[in-house]
């Protein structure tokens, strides 16, 4: 204990962070998993003599949000430039102080660049613009081609879609389907039926826990362990070790991937499977999972700049580059109808063309609305499917389980 | 002046480990304590609750699932430890060929960076294609999925535990009993006593202190286990500790309450509980060891 309580009480006395000042102004941003700047940084600093940029990557969004929190509570190491999950703004959008409001930067101007709901995440009631959005989680479904064509089944991304026009029809698919496991975990599933599922999930607008009264919450748990009972499920974790092997295996067929995921699947699937991945619609409507806000902390000593490239980052021709390099979907309706994105296709998916699929995703969206403590709700209710997976709890128990886990974190 | 630095002299001798200790022992318990009495998450400090962590936590079914955990997985890797340790020493103690070589072979485990130990070992333990899933295959017994019952993934957190720590505790009591004295052990030979009896009757009464103290820093360490289960668990929420929270220690649990909930007043009322749990373990510890003379 007394290791940990150190750890602590270090951050608390001495900070965590580290500050560079040779003459130049150098701007840290603060970035988790991949968000494909680098050739913008270079940009920026070729426009801008005097500017350095830094960025400090931390891998895993599990990983980054407690240190984000730790950087924001302690008022040091939060550098200059935060990328914010959309799950996490809402937390901080409770308390918009600790984040410099970019209406002062002339960013009010900037609405039309962004998707309504998307600027609107980000725009406390009293119209303080807390941050910039990035990418959206636009949602598609990655399958693997060779398995398809192995089982039967079409192999051609239009066929395929057109297989599933409901997760209905996904399950009498995947029961049919020979040779692997049909998708990866249930966990990552039910967060996309979820998403689909309308105006909010676990908490109303008004903040108020309705995980066992919004039927929608309950619909995607119903048409998960649908699934589960059909055994479609590999049951491995996602962000697992056994996750990322099985991508190699091929332990699954198909799972449910947001555009950021493109990017994971390539590096954990290895060049040798270069062409075997395609990627195609996704069942019911479309859907968001994550995506991203650039924001500028109070604690930085050089707001102004970091607001600049912010601005610049999260521009048209910004979100353009991060797409890409790394699929993140753009926020900005300019990006998305730019022939760069919209005619993108991604070679080591089969060519598929990604800016097509999850344009169309993102234009039949409908903006689903978090609540505080959205994370850790979902944390519980995977879990409880994990169970149902392993056979440990009964589908009644394990839904009773997960309520009541909600219902004790929210009090 | 000579007789002021006699009189100061030992005090500022003494006074680096003092200042380290308050700067860094003393002042996190104190601190800790005070968050605890406080409803304190990411926003800052809130009001002063007093004791209202401490009464939520003593009805947070997680907090005793976590305990019972932590105590259970203590027993797993504490006593076949130990038990193992002393086996292992007093083969040691013997004469054999490459002796040095072999006392340092049990010390390897040890300089092993415990993620590394986590990392093989959860693939050992893996459900799919693990190495102890397959080599109960060879007897035909049918693939465990380790991480879905408590008694399972407590034995594969134990089975690191006792890998990393029992060359440890052997060369401790080692250096005990190469302390005893050598005529005990003729004059037993003498009167006709087997080995087994001498070392029940000699080396282990012998080495009793050297038993209370493993005894107390495998206690401790047991407490605090954190990095093994963690690692083992995997996956997104993987301080949870199983999606039923079936090998989620109590650290784990102080963990995800302060910086996964952002709960630090809970977080530190969990914190300062563990710390009296040690204390009393250790207490009750120290006297069984000593009672049982």
């Amino acid at each position: 204990m007394s290791r940990l309580i150190a750890l602590a009480a270090v951050c608390v006395l001495a900070g965590c962070g580290a500050q560079a000042t040779d003459g130049d102004t150098t701007l840290v941003v603060k970035t988790f998993s991949q968000f494909g700047y680098e050739d913008l940084y270079r940009e920026y600093e070729a426009s801008h003599p005097g500017v350095k940029i830094k960025e400090e990557n931390i891998g895993k969004l599990g990983d980054y949000s407690p240190k984000l929190q730790q950087w924001m509570q302690t008022g040091k190491g939060a550098g200059d430039v935060v990328a914010l999950e959309e799950g996490i703004l809402v937390q901080f959008m409770a308390k918009p102080d600790q984040f410099a409001d970019l209406r002062e930067h002339g960013a009010a101007e900037l609405e039309p660049n962004f998707l309504p709901w998307k600027w609107k995440q980000a725009v406390t009631g009293d119209g303080k613009i807390v941050g910039l959005g990035t990418d959206v989680g636009a949602q598609g479904m990655c399958y693997r081609k060779d398995l398809f064509a192995a089982a039967g089944l079409p192999s051609d991304r239009e066929q395929v879609g057109a297989l599933w026009p409901t997760w209905e029809k996904y399950v009498e698919v995947g029961k049919s389907f020979k040779g692997a496991k049909f998708f990866d975990s249930a966990g990552g599933v039910y967060q996309n039926v979820l998403m689909q599922q309308g105006d909010h999930t676990y908490y109303d607008r008004s903040n108020k826990l309705v995980i066992d009264s919004n039927p929608g919450v309950r619909a995607a748990w119903d048409t998960t362990i649908k699934m589960i009972e059909a055994g479609l499920s590999a049951n491995v974790d996602q962000w697992s070790p056994q996750w990322n092997a099985g991508f190699k295996n091929g332990a699954f067929a198909t799972i449910p991937c947001p555009s950021w995921m493109l990017g994971t699947i390539e590096k954990q699937s290895g060049p040798e499977l270069k062409g075997k991945w395609d990627v195609t619609r996704v069942p019911g409507d479309g859907a968001v999972r994550g995506g991203s806000f650039l924001a500028v902390p109070k604690q930085s000593k050089h707001q102004k700049e970091a607001a600049e490239l912010a601005k610049f980052l999260t521009g048209a021709k910004g979100q353009t580059t991060a797409f890409k390099s790394k699929n993140n979907f753009p926020s900005s309706p300019q990006a998305i109808d730019d022939p760069a994105v919209r005619d993108f296709t991604n070679p080591y998916f089969s060519d598929a063309p990604v800016g097509k699929i999850f344009g169309e995703s993102v234009k039949a969206l409908k903006p689903v609305y978090l609540g505080p403590d959205n994370i850790a709700i979902n944390d519980r209710v995977a879990n409880a499917l994990t169970a149902v997976e392993q056979g440990k709890l009964t589908p009644a128990d394990a839904w009773t389980k997960a309520v009541d886990d909600a219902k004790r974190l929210v009090k | 002046m000579k007789s002021l630095d006699s009189k100061w002299a030992p005090y500022l001798y003494v006074a680096p480990f003092f200042v380290i200790f308050a700067a860094f022992g003393l002042f996190p318990l104190v601190y800790t304590a005070w968050v605890s009495l406080h409803e304190w998450d990411i926003a800052g400090q809130g009001g002063f609750v007093g004791l209202d962590n401490y009464t939520t936590l003593f009805g947070d079914p997680d907090f005793w699932n976590a305990t019972v955990n932590t105590i259970g997985m203590l027993v797993l890797a504490t006593v076949p430890q130990l038990f193992g340790a002393l086996v292992l020493a007093s083969l040691l103690n013997q004469k054999l060929r490459g002796l040095t070589f072999l006392r340092m072979g049990v010390l390897l485990p040890i300089v092993t960076s415990v993620a590394a130990v986590g990392i093989v070992f959860s693939q050992i333990f893996d459900r799919d294609a693990g190495m102890a899933n397959g080599l109960l295959g060879l007897l035909g017994v049918s693939p465990v999925d380790w991480h879905a019952d408590k008694w399972s993934s407590w034995t594969a957190i134990a089975t690191m535990v006792n890998w990393r720590w029992t060359g440890y505790n052997a060369l401790i009591y080692l250096a005990a009993m190469q302390a005893v004295p050598k005529d005990l052990y003729e004059a037993a030979t003498v009167d006709g006593a087997s080995k087994v009896r001498q070392f029940f009757s000699i080396t282990v009464p012998n080495i009793r202190p050297a038993i209370l103290f493993t005894v107390i820093m495998s206690t401790i360490a047991g407490m605090q286990l954190f990095t093994e289960p963690l690692i083992f668990a995997q996956g997104g929420f993987a301080i949870s500790g199983g999606s039923l929270r079936q090998f989620q220690t109590v650290s784990m649990f102080m963990f995800e309450k302060a910086f996964r909930d952002f709960d630090y007043g809970y977080g530190s009322a969990v914190a300062w509980v563990i710390f009296l749990l040690i204390t009393l373990l250790a207490v009750v510890n120290f006297l069984i060891t000593r009672r049982s003379r």
